[in-house]
């Protein structure tokens, strides 16, 4: 090495040429490995060390994350209650895929008695009557009734059973024992979306009157819209004051601020209780001020707005004002946060610089200020939005029938309907619901326009 | 009152407190004629980024009244004011590109839009940017930044511009650039500027006039020329340039000079700028390259006998400093030229000054 350089110092031109080939080829180091390999090798280990300590989190996050994420999507497909306790049954449904409605053939009542006996004996006519049940309400009674005497049914099948309960004679029935029969179905998505299928698997949209998740969905998105909203429009000034105060106010203001993240939840959501029921501090204040009440002044034109109750008090409880105005309260810091941090980070000097250039408060404010808040309140409301599209307790406890969200019917699907697949996808549908907000956000926006803090 | 003179911008017995107890400007009263380049230097907490407030209109004036081409302004609005501003952070709206920037004084004033291109361009090209107008201030480098604050606060038209410490940020070299660049544009487009600095070299090098601001009063109010080589009294002397100063007392006053008894030793003649009189103390100031080192005997009016402590070679001259009547830190400059005496530390050396170069100013605490 030494040598050529050395040489085609004097040598000049005719070196060079015969070199300059060689400027395409890769590098090398002084022994001759290729460079690209040497780097590698020397920065291995630095990026295993990094790795490893990566390495905790990396699995916390895969176990309490990632995992529940995918067994809930499978949930929302998959549910064996029916198909893995009625193998006999579910297999004559795979033999025979053109039969709709209660079968002619012998054949698929011998293998539903059987199938029943065996349930008796391994006590499971019940788990595949609530399967049933799901799709079709009062089957559960008709599964445990008929295991309960399905060992005395003797041959012909067909006849005995219908005799025993003529409900097996519905084809609606056999349309639901059918889906069931397949351990993947979408029936859950269906009624998370309230559909329905027909005997032959056709799809309708269920009674006007058994409705009810897709208006629970949108009332969850219009209510953390608005609670968004709500949160934006107080959030914003006070943002603002915490970030242009003197430190000294700023920090008592921003105590205050953070007060409600060191109470409970519960105890924010149960003083909410105390303030807005209708005995409550904040109707008893307006009833002490004469102005509602059953001689209030305003209690006429609240009656006839339809917002007073017998005693001329305003219902703020259980029902969709009652958890707006708590949760708007709840989330407020998570407005507050992510715009103060923002507009911390805006100098006061762009204000007078527009004022200077002769832009009036207001157009200084709209064209230069608010602009540069836009990342805090992309952040802010992104963050409002999504804990409010799944917010429980609150809702829960002060939201009555008429203001829960989508997430108190969740929970009603599994702790009271035992419905798992149900709630799952309800979940899911949840959860597709927000990536695509949060898709849309970034097309609008663009994510990397957020500043969290 | 009125302000019926000749005066552009004129503050009159203008007063500032913040907190109802201090006053940061202490009866200010200054006019200043069109298309004049004034500086007010002074120190850190000396009221004039407070003045230059109130004159943009961000600060109201506690008391008095501040003219602009006639009008008083103290209830005007700083966007009614028409005062172009160029800021200490250049305060260029970072959701804007260059050219936008550019245009928003512009479009606030409802200006039609092909006027608005044909100025903004002709803004750009001013400072030299011409081909940067798409770009966002964040793109840019310091000095460009700086010229595109410029170019906005002159983009309208404004017939005053102030400047607040605008080359604060900027590294030497390109200060000292800008500073011919913003005194060249000055000149060419002949508005008034109002500029604040604590950097005497640059108001030195920029202004027709610098008022020097001290615990909110100016001190002195002259030309660049007259401050150096006339202040008035000691916080000028020393705030402007390099400056000996002796402590003494005055022992004789005769016309313009007085002699001082100096409390290091010896007696000097020197001009009775700043003294109350006969038996007062004062506070002697002298510019180095005044102080001719081993003056031939009779020469000069004023010799003193000082001690080398240090001396910097720097090329052109030797910087010296010497022990001279009890002040350890007087500096001497001595030219680098031939036939000059070798100098070394510890010698002792005669030093001599004329009478006139010796001002004779009110006395500084020691």
């Amino acid at each position: 090495m030494t040598d050529t350089s050395a040489a085609s110092l004097p040598g000049g031109s005719p070196m060079a040429e015969s070199l300059s080939p060689t400027v395409d080829a890769p590098l090398t180091t002084v022994d001759g490995t290729p460079l690209r390999e040497a780097l590698h090798k020397a920065e291995r280990q630095k990026r295993w060390r990094a790795f490893l300590l990566v390495v905790p989190l990396l699995l916390f996050v895969l176990i309490t994350f990632v995992t529940p994420i995918a067994k809930l999507l499978q949930q929302s497909i998959y549910n064996d209650d029916f198909s893995s306790n009625m193998p006999n049954l579910s297999q004559w449904f795979v033999e025979n895929p053109d039969s709709f409605g209660v079968p002619q053939d012998e054949a698929a009542f011998e293998a539903l008695v059987l199938d029943l006996q065996t349930a008796r004996e391994n006590r499971t006519q019940g788990q595949i009557g609530t399967r049933v049940n799901y799709d079709l309400s009062g089957s559960r009674s008709l599964f445990t009734k008929s295991a309960r005497r399905a060992a005395r049914i003797e041959a012909p099948y067909r006849e005995a059973i219908l005799d025993l309960d003529k409900r097996w004679g519905e084809d609606d029935l056999w349309g639901v024992m059918r889906r069931a029969s397949s351990a993947y179905s979408s029936s859950f998505y269906l009624k998370s979306l309230d559909l329905a299928q027909t005997p032959d698997g056709e799809i309708y949209q269920v009674d006007k009157k058994q409705q009810i998740y897709v208006d629970l969905f949108w009332r969850t998105v219009w209510m953390s819209a608005l609670i968004t909203g709500l949160c934006l429009l107080l959030a914003f000034p006070i943002a603002h004051m915490l970030a242009t105060l003197p430190l000294r106010y700023s920090n008592l203001l921003m105590i205050m601020v953070l007060l409600p993240f060191w109470t409970s939840l519960l105890v924010r959501t149960t003083s909410w209780i105390a303030l807005l029921q209708s005995q409550g501090v904040l109707n008893d204040l307006f009833v002490s001020l004469g102005l509602i009440g059953t001689e209030g002044v305003l209690t006429g034109m609240l009656d006839s707005l339809g917002m007073a109750d017998r005693e001329g008090r305003i219902p703020l409880m259980y029902n969709q004002a009652g958890t707006i105005i708590a949760m708007t309260h709840i989330l407020l810091p998570f407005m507050v946060l992510p715009l103060y941090s923002v507009m911390k980070t805006i100098p006061p000097t762009y204000m007078r610089a527009a004022r200077s250039l002769g832009a009036t408060q207001f157009t200084a404010f709209n064209k230069i200020y608010f602009p540069q808040t836009v990342p805090g309140i992309g952040a802010g409301a992104l963050l409002v939005f999504i804990l409010a599209m799944g917010y429980y307790i609150t809702p829960a406890l002060v939201g009555g029938a008429k203001g829960t969200l989508i997430s108190n019917i969740i929970a009603e699907a599994m702790l009271n309907w035992y419905n798992w697949s149900l709630a799952a996808a309800l979940g899911a549908l949840l959860l597709a619901g927000v990536l695509v907000l949060y898709w849309l956000y970034d097309r609008i926006v663009g994510i990397d326009n957020m500043k969290l803090g | 009152m009125s302000g019926a003179t000749d005066a552009f911008v004129r503050f009159e017995n203008v007063q500032k407190s913040y907190d109802g107890e201090t006053l940061v400007v202490k009866d200010l009263n200054v006019d200043i004629p069109e298309g004049e380049f004034l500086t007010m230097l002074g120190p850190s907490g000396s009221g004039k980024t407070t003045s230059l407030m109130m004159l943009a209109g961000f600060e109201p004036a506690t008391h008095g009244e501040i003219y602009l081409d006639g009008e008083s302004i103290n209830n005007v609005p700083p966007n009614k004011r028409g005062i172009g501003m160029v800021f200490q952070n250049y305060a260029l709206f970072p959701h804007m590109t260059v050219a936008e920037n550019l245009a928003f004084p512009l479009k606030v004033r409802k200006t039609g839009a092909a006027e608005i291109e044909e100025k903004v361009q002709r803004a750009l090209d001013m400072v030299e940017l011409g081909s940067f107008g798409g770009r966002r201030p964040a793109q840019l480098s310091g000095g460009q930044q700086q010229r595109v604050a410029v170019a906005r606060a002159l983009v309208f038209d404004p017939r005053l511009i102030l400047m607040d410490e605008p080359l604060g940020a900027l590294d030497k070299q390109l200060r000292e650039q800008m500073q011919y660049e913003i005194k060249h544009i000055h000149e060419n487009l002949g508005v008034t500027v109002v500029y604040v600095t604590h950097d005497q070299a640059e108001a030195l090098t920029m202004s027709d006039r610098i008022a020097v601001f001290e615990d909110g009063i100016i001190q002195q109010l002259s030309t660049p020329d007259a401050l150096y080589e006339r202040p008035e009294n000691s916080f000028v002397a020393q705030f402007i340039g390099e400056n000996n100063k002796l402590s003494g007392t005055v022992r004789e006053v005769k016309g313009k000079t007085c002699t001082v008894e100096l409390d290091g030793g010896g007696t000097v003649k020197a001009l009775a700028v700043n003294v109350e009189g006969v038996g007062s103390r004062t506070t002697l100031s002298l510019r180095p390259e005044r102080v001719e080192i081993a003056p031939a005997k009779g020469a000069v009016q004023n010799q003193l006998t000082g001690e080398i402590r240090e001396l910097i070679y720097l090329g052109d001259h030797i910087r010296t400093r010497m022990a001279v009547s009890g002040n350890e830190d007087f500096i001497v400059k001595v030219p680098n030229s031939a036939g000059n005496v070798p100098l070394a530390e510890g010698a002792k050396v005669k030093v001599g000054w004329e009478a006139g170069d010796c001002r004779a100013l009110d006395p500084l605490a020691v």
